[in-house]
């Protein structure tokens, strides 16, 4: 497989940051309430990964290793100032919903360990693309987890839509089960964590299968008596 | 002490620096973009939340040029000063708009900002923030229920001091099963603050403090 095959994998499935990583906890079980919540704070995560990974890429030889980790940090959190102040001039009403969790970015532990595990031994494009696309696994972990909370918790996919593509989007929301009457527990910090270890679970399920499917030949069938 | 340790220190020291110098000009340098679009969003932002509970045709003047600084007012459960907006209709006052506090939330304060017109009557209530449970005493949001529409058009005039209560205490104004504390603090709070308004609004439209407009330009 070639290298960026192996880079999308990773990001996607076997280093997934969400379920298998486990390192983008706070954001994974603060913000997904509902899954447009978490689809924007991945996608804004993932800009923020792919850009961090492709700045910290080409000064990596110049950073001597005893300050790396300062350099890493300064670097990330001047891009989220940037991504921050960008999105507050000119994208104001995502800014509104989004608002307190841009900073927040700077926290998320995933970013950083992609810079040091990657970026600091890689060159540009594939740092950029490992950036991007563990953002992006890590969008699908937020979205999921997100779509699973609302609509146990409030009967609704998409809800909220409109606060990002405007108020016409708001006939794309969907609501599975009118005059539901919710179920609080999905929708407070328990729910996160519940339906963050039935994704976990879910994954290592579809994971052992497969890899029972590889080791087993499945021509010999099990002698039975 | 051995050479070649302080060079390479202050080598590591020197390149620390230079990424700060560069961050922070690339930093300063997308404030310096960034300010004016900032500022312009976050004013058109506030209009567009002021002309929800003050309708635009009931006044001609701009409301943000045209407010007053509150000290502490325990009738409106402001702890702090906060600003009135006072609407006026070809000079003369047409309503104002008040900021308030609830503070006995279900948990915590819940922050309101009240239209009034100058006859008393509720042009509009917002909420502005609160800590009430999500999906259970968040329908005071207007994003989640046109529940606080209810208090549009309510007086003092029109419904007596022993109605603005909630119908579980004997009041006119409805809530939700489930969530009785959160409306209550609500109904309680706006009253207070039609209260508020009638007492002092003569205090409220004085003119004086339109000195006021250089300093907001």
């Amino acid at each position: 497989m070639s290298q960026y095959g192996e880079i999308v994998e990773n990001g996607l499935w076997k280093q997934n940051p969400g379920v298998v990583q486990l390192l983008g906890l706070c954001p994974t079980l603060a913000v997904t309430s509902t899954a447009v919540n978490g689809l924007s704070l991945g996608i804004a995560t993932s800009l923020v990964m792919a850009l961090s990974n492709a700045s910290v890429s080409p000064v990596r030889k110049l950073v001597p290793d005893e300050i790396r980790i300062p350099v890493f940090i300064l670097i990330i959190a001047a891009l989220v100032t940037v991504v921050d102040l960008t999105m507050n001039a000119y994208f104001h009403p995502l800014y509104n919903v989004l608002g307190i969790f841009i900073p927040l970015i700077v926290t998320n532990c995933i970013v950083l360990a992609r810079v040091e595990a990657f970026a600091a031994k890689n060159p540009v494009t594939p740092s950029a693309l490992d950036g991007f696309v563990m953002g992006l696994g890590l969008t699908f972990v937020l979205t999921l987890l997100g779509a699973m909370r609302e609509f146990v918790g409030k009967g609704t996919v998409l809800s909220g839509l409109d606060l990002v593509f405007g108020p016409e989007a708001k006939a794309l929301v969907w609501q599975v089960i009118p005059d539901y009457p919710g179920f609080l527990l999905a929708i407070l910090p328990p729910g996160a964590f519940i339906g963050l270890g039935l994704l976990i679970a879910g994954r290592n399920w579809v994971e052992q299968r497969r890899t029972a499917a590889q080791t087993v030949p499945p021509l010999v069938p099990s002698p039975s008596h | 002490m051995d050479k070649t340790i302080i060079k390479h220190a202050v080598i590591t020291a020197l390149i620390l620096a230079a990424f700060t110098v560069v961050g922070t000009a690339i930093l300063s340098g997308t404030f310096e973009v960034t300010k004016t679009p900032i500022a312009e969003s976050e004013r058109q932002a506030k209009l567009q939340l002021l002309s929800q509970v003050m309708p635009a045709s009931l006044h001609d003047n701009d409301l943000l040029n045209d407010s007053l600084d509150l000290p502490a007012t325990p009738e409106l459960g402001l702890r702090s000063g906060a600003k009135v907006y006072r609407a006026r209709m070809k000079g003369a006052p047409a309503g104002v708009v008040l900021e308030a506090i609830a503070p006995d939330g279900y948990s915590g304060e819940i922050k309101l900002l009240i239209g009034v017109a100058v006859d008393g009557s509720l042009t509009g209530v917002r909420v502005l923030a609160h800590k009430e449970t999500p999906g259970l005493g968040d329908y005071i949001e207007l994003a989640h229920s046109d529940w606080i529409k209810h208090f549009d058009g309510q007086s003092l005039a029109r419904t007596p001091d022993d109605g603005w209560k909630v119908k579980k205490d004997g009041g006119q104004f409805d809530y939700m099963t489930g969530a009785t504390i959160t409306p209550r603090a609500v109904v309680k709070a706006v009253h207070k603050a039609l209260k508020y308004y009638e007492q002092s609004h003569e205090e409220l439209f004085a003119t004086d403090a339109a000195k006021q407009e250089g300093e907001n330009a």
